[in-house]
């Protein structure tokens, strides 16, 4: 190779190669792994989601039981309750929102590490996708039927079971399919996009990064 | 001189900061080669550029102006999937505060960029424990970094740092955390791996223990090479520096 005079030739066979992308099972494998050992910030984390789902749940299930239509009263109540909706829908939206913008901007840092180590920008993205989906989705769960639980037993507790129709089953169906999707959506709006970020920083500007 | 003695190049590097109104040339034409195998020390006060220095050759940031070379290959040209590459398998980083994943065990922060490079994963364990034993960590393989002393968190580093078997290692300020006796023995293990694994290393750093064990010492003043001196005139240097300390 020293013998080759012209170095411009030289220098253009010279390749760096492609990173490889790593399977989806090591970014799950990764992912769970951090939410294991951050046991306690994990928890801390899906409670801020588990709560707001928990009282928006709460709050919709009240809507589940039919409204006596001749008292006013009942339907005042009824409008209070949808009013009431928008504002859980808010509070838990802020609510989720701050959770897990803490939980990823705090490692920052670490983004800036993995990437140092060779980590492309999408696996990164992809443990930060993985550990969201998968506590938003069993935090809304719990925080739905946690919500509703409440809500009902009280029903049940001073009014019987007699408004526990079908509309009733099938309207806890459509919530706990709203519930999900809110939390999960929430949750996954709030992790990505500032992981994704922080990923495409070059690691310099990621690990100087001080929350 | 054939090029490829070259482990990394330098021409022209320019780096320019703006604060508010005011522009910071952190880097001003720095023209540098670092032939393989050599153990280079960069020294400046802070605010000299060293840092600024080391995060280009390391890929870290992109200069304004200027190319850096690592084995002939302008990192500029680089997609980010080559760059990822390059830093899984070229280059080796030791950070002044460690920057171990808190969460992972010593063996694992070693065998992470072993996962990153696709190796097999009992082949990584190998490879892990392996290096942990050559920093003298063979007995601590599952502790966290907040169970490690600063040396030891430093040592898991360097480690990790070897992983992929690296061409280029860059340490900025090791032992800028440590105390006067652990900085030491980080400095002697780095020359070490130097000798033994014939790895280039190149230290942004302004502990003058560094300059001992230096092949050349690259003086950094206002974003430009004041000097470069070897090792024959380092010697005299140091005496008279560890001299006017005391």
């Amino acid at each position: 190779m020293s013998g080759n005079p012209t170095g411009s030739k030289e220098q253009a066979q010279i390749r760096v190669q492609k990173q490889i992308q790593l399977p989806f099972s090591k970014a799950w494998q990764i992912s769970l792994q951090g939410i294991r050992i951050r046991w306690m910030r994990s928890l801390i984390t899906a409670s801020g989601i588990f709560l707001g789902i928990a009282f928006f749940s709460s709050v919709r299930a009240s809507g589940l039981f039919p409204v006596d239509t001749s008292s006013k009263e009942a339907i005042a109540a009824a409008n209070r309750q949808t009013w009431l909706a928008v504002m859980a829908l808010l509070v838990c939206f802020v609510g989720i929102m701050n959770a897990m913008l803490m939980s990823v901007t705090e490692r920052f840092k670490e983004i800036g590490t993995m990437k140092c180590l060779g980590a492309l920008d999408n696996f990164v993205v992809k443990l930060f996708f993985i550990e969201a989906a998968l506590m938003g989705s069993l935090a809304s769960t719990l925080g739905w039927f946690i919500g509703w639980l409440i809500t009902v037993g009280i029903h049940v507790l001073t009014k019987g079971t007699a408004d526990m129709g079908g509309a009733f089953w099938s309207g806890t169906l459509r919530e706990v399919g709203l519930s999900i999707v809110i939390g999960v959506t929430i949750t996954l709006l709030a992790a990505v996009p500032p992981a994704r970020r922080a990923a495409q920083m070059p690691p310099v500007a990621a690990l100087r990064s001080e929350v | 001189m054939a090029a490829h003695e070259y482990v990394v190049r330098t021409k022209g590097l320019v780096k320019i900061y703006q604060m508010g109104e005011e522009i910071l040339r952190a880097l001003n034409g720095v023209d540098l080669d670092i032939k393989r195998g050599e153990y280079i020390s960069i020294m400046g006060p802070s605010g000299s550029g060293k840092s600024t220095l080391f995060n280009a050759i390391g890929g870290l940031d992109k200069p304004d102006e200027g190319s850096v070379f690592i084995n002939d290959v302008d990192m500029a040209q680089l997609d980010a999937r080559e760059l990822a590459y390059l830093r899984c398998h070229t280059i080796g980083y030791i950070f002044q505060s460690y920057n171990l994943i808190p969460v992972m065990t010593a063996l694992e922060n070693v065998t992470l960029p072993t996962i990153f490079a696709g190796t097999p994963t009992d082949q990584g364990i190998e490879r892990g424990i392996e290096l942990l034993n050559i920093v003298g960590l063979g007995h601590r393989l599952h502790h966290r970094p907040t169970q490690l002393s600063g040396g030891q968190q430093q040592r898991v580093a360097i480690a990790r740092s070897l992983a992929n078997n690296p061409a280029i290692i860059l340490a900025d300020e090791p032992t800028g955390n440590l105390d006067l006796k652990t900085g030491e023995e980080i400095i002697e293990l780095l020359r070490e791996l130097n000798r033994e694994q014939g790895v280039t290393i190149i230290t942004a750093t302004h502990d003058y223990k560094m300059v001992n064990v230096s092949d050349r010492v690259v003086w950094i003043r206002d974003g430009k090479i004041a000097k470069i001196e070897d090792r024959a005139n380092i010697d005299i240097q140091v005496g008279t520096m560890q001299g006017a300390e005391l």
